[in-house]
This record gives structure tokens, sequence and C-alpha cells, in this order.
């Protein structure tokens, strides 16, 4: 009935995991009973859960990711703490095999469960509104795909409780992930979480990719769409084109684990080199998707606090495109030490090297912008400075191991690790923060905390040298990475400095905890009354009253220029009412995503546990909701004109009062 | 009140570790390398550092110059709103960094032959062999020449070649002397080869660096390089252990197990790498349409010709 | 800047509005299609690195039959001529003809996957399952991969057939065939391409 799911399978006596489960399960019960409390469960599920507007399955997505960034982070701090004092007689509080299971649901979820989440949500609150459209493409699939992240969510947080999860890395280890090496139900927790996810992310792929191609609002040709627009557009051709081929690593690694072929084994004609290409030939790609809307982010961050245009406009959008097409020449430089010829490791060796070209473009061209501008330091600046001095020296590191001989001998040490959260801290991480202050105004209606919004700045920047420099001299110090205890003594004293950055990195991270309580508690002082939050935005999304009605324009902008708004706001036709307002079509609710998306979860934790009559049955129930949403014609429902006259009257009512506000005061002017 | 503080606490960390940094400057096995391998790939890294400095440091001395310059309090700065575009700067910053990476890439061109693991060290000395076979979760290496094999523990003479074959009797690893440089997997069914060389005699950390399981973090050995006398006295010792490797001790130290103890095996049953590698070749095919080279495109093609291609020098 | 829409009675917007929603729904399954390519070529590389690890067992002259393939393949190459036939009878709104000619190509897809499936059974019946060889694991699962999709075609003409009968050849639904379509004969160049890699290049 249960597979082999027993109760055994709990890991009852292992104190930290039974903290970890009691604590979250406790968390969620506290949760639902204040939903219950305040009887909230039916607003909740009308005007979230089935939501179709971009707007708000955007926000879900965030949360979700600043969730997940809480259990990564977590884990982090675990493994620091565990490092730096596991040296010799002390074996410090965990177990190898605990510390394994922990290292690789770190890289899962921080990659597969903050960025990607994180990423897509901004895309969903802006990507729409930048490029003057009411919605994306295929808002039910858009549905679908979040609740399929939150599937892929769900059996990462059943693995915490339930059996264990996988000791292979967020990459998968060819062979040790195999049936022989590894009989139990960890690595299978990883293979249906990411796979289940990355279905979800194929599909907000094509859909993003449709919705910019597709809805942009008349006028506004490709060289005219907004920064962050474009390299959105080159993510989701990414994420088209990559996602499939992790779809299929994975896939054939379920055919090895339930079906005994031989794709990755040792024996018996499989290849495990096989594993490692497809695996990077999404995964290196995967490194750009989640990098190159942060860099999307930058560049509007930039331009609007410097109050001037983006510097390079063309020269950034060329970058993105050949960062774009590069990055699926690169995947080999993740094993030049495999034993290639010098041929193929100097074509990969210079594919790689080649990247950092556009990208040190970007980098000054931000820098121009910067130029001659009259630069506001508001905390998305902030994250924008760090990023700019940071991600340098990471870029540095990397061009370093793209040369093969050089990274002979710091490949798969700590100097790696250094690497790349070196990239995808300052360079991802840092732009979504960004993104998340600066467009918060729009979701919301209210601005964030400034103040400690600069504080968790401080914390993370600070936090991040000092946990990631003692790294870059590890690795020179000949430490290889995924070391649950060590006798090398030179070694602890740079793992404790390391263990103090990522306290440092808490206080910032408690930092943005406390920003969020106190912007809320204050967010009658706050409030954006015009919808151009920070007075100088540039682009469409900031034309839309703050948040913006459901559908977001009520009449759909012409567009002529690149930095419409900013030329709008300069000709003074920026706050006109239309003349006449139209009835507007927008899609219902629908429950398909939240059925398929729990479907799915039963799906794959039924494969988990080898649960063959729950797994059919799921997925039979999936394959039906299909056919119904196929044949389901009634999918709109009607705003009636007059309704968006009132709702639109009403903002440019208080966008009219603001701006009286602002005359009084004698601070208008520019 | 709490920025400050932060403040005070970067200054305490920063100052702490710059101490650190410094005292233990000698403790970065890597750059100080003892053989004409590491001692390259040092090198390299130091130039390649050097060329990138030239892109990188206008950017700190250009973000903190403009972020000042230009911060919205200063009205006596240059504010022009329109002015994003300029073919001059355009050109500058397409061009460097495309110099900075044509002269790495010539760099990598060069130096990726030159240091090439599998191209044997040009000396005078004999080249030594050693076959290299990693556990789960210990390291056996075996020294054909002499027809001994020792465990967790490497021995060699120093200033000669030191050429590896590797192979894995399990999952995968990687094969890595810090200080004499580049690393190399180890695979199961496969044979990779390195090449080594240490200056001075010494002792030497080695390590495993693909994560294997279990026992993954106890799979380091000693690499001690002798001087010629005290080789051949070890060898000497070595040719009298008690312990020797047959089919059935190999069984015994290759069942998982963690810090198996350092011994010297007088003797090792014939062809005994060789064995371990063919044991998973299940790809090599009987169908008579099999051609060698078609097997893996890919870099694994490459791998296994230039397996064959070595095992044919040799050969001859 | 122009924020007023051109004078355009709202109905008419409302209809281009829809037509817009249908064309885009075409372009985003061609994308879906590519994203599908995708998987197929990753399959087809894992074939050719894979195929020739026979690892002792048998190899394609040992398992495969030309003649049973060959009808096996005139199925499904069959079945993407009757589905033409049927769309241009939706263009003609011809609905007997339409469901005449889906039921055709459904028989004859139904054709196919029963081959196939017959030949797996034998294949594994004589000890040559997927869990014998690299060669043999990636030969099941490109093969099984395109004979899923086929099925799920089926499936999806099933569906069709059903709405047709239902609900006429409304927006929606003429929509759905074409896409279907698409499907279908994506489903015919794939397997052109199996038919061509796995079993003639095999037989050489």
């Amino acid at each position: 009935m249960f597979g082999k799911l027993t109760l055994s399978a709990i890991p009852f006596n292992d104190h930290i995991i039974m903290g970890a489960v009691v604590s979250s399960t406790v968390l969620a019960l506290v949760i639902m009973a204040l939903i219950t409390y305040y009887k909230k469960w039916s607003y909740l599920w009308h005007e979230w859960l089935t939501s179709l507007d971009h707007k708000k399955i955007g926000i879900m997505y965030i949360i979700l990711a600043l969730v997940m960034l809480l259990r990564g982070f977590s884990d982090a701090i675990m493994m620091r703490a565990q490092q730096a004092m596991a040296l010799g007689a002390n074996h410090g509080y965990l177990t190898p095999h605990h510390f394994d299971q922990i290292f690789s649901s770190h890289g899962t979820i921080m990659i597969i469960f903050v960025a990607m989440p994180f990423m897509i949500g901004l895309m969903n609150i802006v990507v729409p509104q930048q490029i003057g459209a009411r919605d994306v493409a295929f808002p039910l699939m858009n549905s679908i795909s979040f609740w399929l992240t939150v599937s892929g969510v769900g059996l990462m947080m059943i693995s915490l409780g339930v059996g264990e999860f996988s000791n292979t890395g967020w990459t998968g280890i060819a062979p040790l992930f195999e049936k022989t090496y590894n009989p139990g139900v960890g690595v299978d927790y990883w293979m249906w979480a990411v796979q289940i996810a990355g279905i979800g992310s194929t599909l907000t792929g094509i859909n993003f990719f449709v919705t910019i191609i597709k809805m942009r609002a008349p006028g506004m040709r490709l060289m005219k769409m907004p920064l962050f627009t474009w390299t959105a557009l080159t993510t989701n051709v990414l994420m088209v084109l990559s996602f499939p081929v992790l779809t299929v690593a994975l896939f054939l690694l379920t055919m090895d684990r339930y079906l005994g072929m031989h794709f990755f084994t040792n024996a018996l004609g499989g290849n495990m080199m096989m594993w490692n290409n497809l695996f990077w030939m999404w995964g290196h790609p995967e490194v750009y998707i989640v990098i190159l809307p942060a860099f999307g982010v930058f560049s509007e961050v930039v331009a609007t606090f410097s109050k001037k245009a983006l510097f390079g406009y063309k020269s950034l959008v060329y970058a993105t495109a050949v960062i774009m097409f590069l990055s699926f020449t690169v995947w080999l430089h993740h094993f030049f030490t495999m034993g290639n010829t010098p041929d193929v490791n100097i074509f990969f060796g210079i594919t790689t090297m080649l990247i950092a070209i556009p990208t040190g473009v970007k980098v000054y061209d931000w820098l121009f912008t910067m130029y001659r501008g009259r630069i506001t330091f508001s905390t998305p600046m902030y994250w924008t400075m760090g990023f700019l001095t940071v991600f340098v020296i990471g870029g540095m590191t990397g061009v370093l191991m793209a040369i093969p001989p050089a990274d002979f001998v710091v490949h798969n040490s700590l100097f790696l690790i250094a690497h790349f959260h070196n990239m995808l801290i300052p360079g991802a991480l840092f732009g979504y923060f960004a993104g998340y202050s600066y467009w918060f105004p729009k979701a919301f209606g209210f601005k964030l905390n400034e103040k400690w919004g600069k504080r968790a700045f401080w914390g993370w920047l600070i936090g991040f040298l000092v946990a990631f420099m003692p790294l870059y001299v590890l690795g020179f110090m000949g430490m290889p990475r995924r070391l649950a205890h060590y006798d090398n003594p030179a070694w602890q004293p740079y793992l404790i400095v390391a263990a103090v950055g990522a306290f440092i990195i808490l206080l910032g991270v408690m930092a943005q905890g406390m920003q969020l309580f106190v912007s809320i508690r204050d967010r009658k002082k706050n409030t954006d009354e015009t919808g151009d939050a920070w007075e100088y935005g540039r682009t469409l999304e900031w034309m839309t009253s703050s948040p913006p009605a459901d559908y977001n324009f009520a009449v759909i902008p012409k567009v002529e220029e690149l930095d419409e708004f900013w030329d709008m706001k300069e000709k003074g036709t920026a706050y006109k009412r239309p003349e006449k307002y139209y009835d507007i079509y927008m899609p219902k609710n629908q429950p398909h995503g939240v059925v398929v998306g729990g479907l799915a979860l039963a799906f794959g934790f039924a494969m988990v546990w080898y649960i063959w009559w729950l797994a059919i049955v799921s997925l039979v129930a999936i394959i039906t909701t299909i056919i119904l949403i196929g044949a389901n014609d009634d999918t709109d429902y009607v705003i009636p004109a007059e309704d968006v006259k009132r709702i639109e009257d009403a903002h440019f009512e208080k966008v009219a009062a603001a701006m009286a506000q602002v005359n009084n005061q004698g601070k208008g002017g520019e | 009140m709490r920025k400050r503080s932060l403040y005070n606490l970067f200054k305490v960390g920063g100052l702490l570790s710059m101490v650190v940094f410094l005292s233990s400057c000698s403790k970065m096995i890597v750059l100080d390398s003892k053989g004409p391998i590491g001692q390259e790939e040092t090198f390299l890294i130091y130039i390649s550092f050097a060329l990138m400095l030239i892109v990188v440091i206008p950017v700190f001395v250009m973000a903190f110059w403009f972020a000042v310059r230009y911060r919205d309090t200063n009205e006596k700065a240059t504010y022009k709103p329109k002015w994003a575009h300029s073919t001059k700067i355009e050109w500058v910053i397409w061009m460097v960094p495309i110099a900075i990476i044509v002269a790495l890439s010539y760099l990598t061109w060069t130096r990726t032959y030159q240091l090439d693991p599998y191209k044997p060290i040009q000396s005078e000395a004999k080249t030594f062999h050693v076959e290299v076979v990693s556990m789960d979760w210990n390291w056996l290496f075996i020294y054909p020449e002499y027809h001994i094999a020792t465990v967790n523990e490497l021995v060699f003479p120093a200033n000669t070649p030191l050429s590896f074959r590797l192979t894995s009797a399990s999952v995968m690893t990687s094969f890595f002397i810090p200080q004499l440089g580049s690393q190399m997997y180890a695979m199961a069914g496969m044979q990779t080869r390195l090449n080594l060389m240490a200056n001075e005699p010494g002792v030497y950390e080695g390590h495993n660096l693909e994560f294997s399981g279990k026992g993954y973090n106890t799979m380091h050995f000693e690499a001690i390089a002798k001087t010629p006398e005290e080789f051949k006295e070890w060898l000497e010792k070595a040719k009298k252990s008690p312990d020797t490797l047959s089919m059935a001790m190999f069984k015994k130290i290759s069942e998982p197990n963690i810090n198996y103890p350092e011994t010297v095996y007088s003797s090792v049953v014939p062809g005994l790498f060789d064995h371990i590698l063919s044991r998973f070749m299940g790809w090599m095919g009987t169908h008579k349409k099999m051609k060698m080279d078609m097997h893996m495109p890919l870099n694994h093609a490459n791998d296994s010709t230039r397996h064959m291609n070595h095992k044919n020098m040799e050969d001859k | 800047m122009n924020t007023e829409i051109t004078n355009m009675d709202a109905a008419k917007a409302r209809e281009m509005e829809h037509a817009h929603h249908m064309e885009m729904k075409t372009f985003g399954f061609w994308i879906y299609l590519m994203s599908d390519l995708v998987i197929f070529s990753v399959l087809f590389a894992t074939f050719a690195t894979h195929g020739h690890n026979y690892a002792g067992g048998p190899g394609p002259k040992d398992l495969f039959d030309i003649p049973y393939l060959f009808v096996e393949t005139m199925f499904l190459l069959i079945s993407s001529v009757t589905y033409g036939f049927s769309m241009v009878a939706m263009q003609n709104n011809n609905k007997k003809m339409v469901l005449t000619g889906l039921v055709i190509t459904f028989l004859l897809g139904l054709g196919f996957v029963s081959m196939e499936i017959h030949e797996f059974y034998g294949m594994i019946m004589e000890g040559s399952g997927p869990d014998r060889s690299g060669f043999l694991s990636s030969f099941f699962t490109l093969v099984a991969t395109h004979g899923t999709h086929v099925t799920f075609g089926l499936l999806w003409m099933a569906v069709m057939i059903i709405q047709v009968v239902k609900k006429g050849f409304t927006d929606g639904v003429r929509s759905r065939l074409m896409r279907l379509s698409l499907f279908w004969h994506f489903l015919d160049i794939v397997w052109v391409g199996v038919f061509t890699v796995v079993y003639l290049l095999g037989m050489l």
C-alpha cells in the first residue's frame, strides 16, 4: 500500500533534523491557524492561489523564493559552522552523511528554488507592464508553472522529515547517484523535485517568450524594449532550449534507477561522462538564465537613479545576445580535468573567456550611465554599487579558471566554491534584491524602509566578503570542496573567518526581515500615489498606478521612444486622461494550477516511495485535468468600461493630489 | 548606530583576516609548487591576474569616482540626462577587453599544449611509472616496474618524471597533489593519464577532489618524494614486506572502508590494473560492426582514443 | 505620445484580440515543438554515444526486422496524409470528412503503436530488454519516447473527435486541430529520423 514507505523513514533519533522538522511544521500550523482565525481561507483561495493575474503570481513566486532562501541559508550556516570546528579529533556536530545531504540541498534549493522563482517572480511582475500588456500570453499556464515549482519545493521539504535527501550535490555525480552506490530515496527526492520544477520552468520560458514577442504595445520595436525585458527575452530563449536537456538527463537517470538501464553506470555500456555533458549543457546556460535578468535589473536601476538615459543601450543589447549564444558553447569547462585532448580544452577555454568581453562591456556601460548623472543612492542603487565592485573579482577568477592548466590546480577546490558564489551572490542575488526594493512599491503601493534596506545591504556585502574571500585562499591551500571533516590545522583559521562571514550575512538577512516588518507597519507614510514611485521612472511600468489595476493599462499605450514614460513626462503628456474607455476582457481565476501542482506533488512522492497505485492515479488525474482545460472555452470575464473609468478616475485624482502637494512644498522642478 | 557597529565589525574582521592571511601565506601550497608543472601553472595564474587587472582596476576607480562626483547633492557636477552614446568610449570598452582576452587566449593556446597532463615530461632521468586505482575510499598505487604496491601512500624518487595511469574501482574521483600540479579524474572502465615531477624531496599531501560518498573526506594520502639513495633503501625494505597483493587481497581492500592503514605490498598479482580497468569496460561491444573511434563522440571519445594511442605507443 | 485608441468599435477590437490570441497559441505551440525537438536531439545524441555499447549483448542485426518496421513506418506516414485530408476538409467545413479522416488517422496511429509494443515485447522476452546494455537502454528510451508522444497524440485526437462532434468547428476547436496537425507531422518527421539513424544505419 505504501511502497517502501514505513514509519522508520522518519529520522526520529536525529535531533537536528527533527528540530528542523518540528519547527517548520509548527510554523506552518501557526500560519494555517492564523488564516483560519481571521477567516482568510476564502480570500486566499480566490484572490491568490487560483489567481491568473501575473502580478499576483509574481508576488507568490517571490514569497516562495524568500522562504526557500531562509531554508537554503540555514543550510549554509550549518555547513560553515561544521567546517569551522571539524578539525582533527573534533568531528563537529554533523555526521558526514548529514553534511552531504546539507550541501546537496543547499545547492538545489539556492539554484532551483530561490534563484529561479525569484527571477521568474520579477519577470512576472515587471515584463507585461514594461511592454504595455495586460497579462502574459498564457495566464493559466503561468499558474501551472508556479504550482509545479511549489510542488518541487514540497518534495524538498518532505525529504527533510520523511526519508533523506540526496548526497550527490545539486549537480548529481555520476555514477555515485546510481542505485548501486546510492540505494536510498535521497537521490530520487532530488531527481523528482528538480524534474517537476524544471518542467514548470520550460513552460514559463515558452510563455514569456511568446509574451515578449507577440504582446508588446504598438510601436515598441525590439530595439525599443527596456533592457530588463531584453534580458528576460534572452533568458526565456535559454530556458526553452536548455531545460529540455535537463529533463532528458534526469529522465535517463530515472530509467537507470527505476528500470536498471545503463546510461550513466559503470558497467554494461553506461557512460558516466555523458551525465556531466548533459547536465552542464543545461547547467551552464542555467547560470546565465539566473544572472541575465539580474543584469537587466541593474540596467534599469542605474539609469533611474542616475536620472539619465542608459549608456550604450545597443551595446548592452548586443552584449546580452552574445552572452546568450556563447552560454551554449562553454559547458565542457566544468570538466577540463577529465583527460581531454588539449584541442578540446582550448576550444572550450577560449569560448568561456569570450564571455568575459560582453560582460566587461556591460560593467563599463553601467559605469558610464552614472557618469554625468545625478545619482540618488537609494537601496536599489546600493545593491547595484555592491554588485559592480565585487562582481568583477568573481569575473577575474572565472577567466582564470577558463585557462585549462590553471583550472587543473583549482578545480573542485574551495577556490571554485568562492568563484561561483562570487558570481551568483553579487551577480544574481544582489540583482534580485535590487529589483525587489525597486519594484516593491509598484507591486504593493508603498516603499520599503530605506534605513533597514541599507543595513541589510551592508550585512550582505561585508558578510559576503568575509565569508568567501577566505575560501579563495583555502583553494590555494589545496582544500577540496565538500569536506565534512579535515586534518589540516592550517585551514581552520580561514574556515572560522568564513563562518563569521556567514553570521554577518545572517545580520543582513535579519535586517531584511526587519525592513519588511517596519515597512508594513509604516506603510501609510510611504505610499506611492502617482505610480512613479522613484519620480524618475523611465519605462512603461511606472505609468500604471501602484499597485496597478487588474488590467494594468486601461488603454494600451503607443510607444515611440526607448524611455517612453520619461519622454511622456518631458513632453507633459503623462497622466493625461484618455477620452474614452472600453470594456476589458481579463482571464478568470482557475483552480487548475493548484490542482496540477498538488497532483504533481503526489506523483513525485509516490515515485520516490514506489507507491505505484498513487503514481498512476495522480498521473491519470493530471492528464484528465489538462483535457478539461483544453475543453474549457469560457476563460474570460469582462470589466465594463464604466468600472474601468471609475478605477482610472480614482487613480488620476490621487495623482493630481500628489502633484499639487509636491508643488505646494516647492520641491517640484526637474 | 547599527551601521557604525557594522563598520567596526568590518574593520575588525578585515584586520583579522589580513593577519591570518599574511601569517600563513606560505601555506598556500598551490602557489608554492615544488614541481615544474605546478610552477608553470602558478606562473600562469599570476600573469593572467595581472592582465585582468587592466580591466578591473579602472572599474574600481570609476565606481568610486563617479559615485562621489555625480552624487545628487553635488550640484556643481555636470548633469547631462540625454547623454547616452559615445562612439569613442564604446570603442574603448569593447576593444580593451577584447585585446586582453586575445592575449589570454594566446596564453591558453600555448600553455594548454605545453601543460597537457598526457604529455611526458622531458628529463634525463628515466620515467617512473605508477598505476593509480581509486577505491571506496582509499588509494592504491601500483609500481609496475618494481612489482610492488602501496595503499594510501605514494613513494617515488624526486627529480624524476612521474607517469601515472589512473582508473577507479568504484565511483569517479579526482587525483590531486597540490604541490606538484594538475589533477586528473579517475573513472571506472576508463584510463586517464597524468605526468608530474617533484623538483625536491619532501612529503606532499594528496587529495581526492571529487565527492565520492561517505568516506570522501578521508581520501587523502601522502606523496613522498625521496632522494635516489633513500628511494633505493625504501625499495629494498618494501621488497621484504610480509604483505602481498593477491586478487583476494585486492578484493578485500577494495570493499568500502575508511582509513585503511598505509601498507606496502612486496608483490602484486600481474596485470592487476588492466584487470580492474577491463572489469568495467562493458562498453567494449562484441558486435562486429563496432569501431573503436566511433564509440563516444564528445570528449569521451578523445579520452578512450587517447588511451588507445598511448597504449599503442607504449607497446612499441 | 498618444494614448488614444484609433477609432474602431469595441466589438471589432475584441474580435482582433481574439484572433491575436489564437495566433499566439499557434506560435507558442511552435516554441513548444522546438523544446520537444531539443528533447529528441538529446536522445539522439545519447543514442550516438551509447549506440555501440553492446556489452557483449545483441546488436541491431540480431534484433531488427526491417520489413516489419517498414510496415510500421508506413502506418505513421500514411496517417500524416490522412490527417492532411482531414485538415483540408476542415477548410471546407465538411464535418463528416473531418471525422472520417481523424478516425482513420487514429486507427493508423494505433496500429503503429501496437506494432511498436509488439516489437518491444518480443525483444524483452528474448532477454534483450533495456537493462541488457547501454545500446539497448538508449534504443528503448529513444524509440519509446517517440512512441509515448504518439500515444499522447492519439489521446489528444480522441478528445478532438469528441470535441468536433459536440462543439462543431468553433475557433477553439479549429485552432486545436491545427496544433494537433503540427504535432502529428512533427512526430512523423522525428520518426523518419529514428528510422534512419536507429534502424537503417544500425543495419549497415
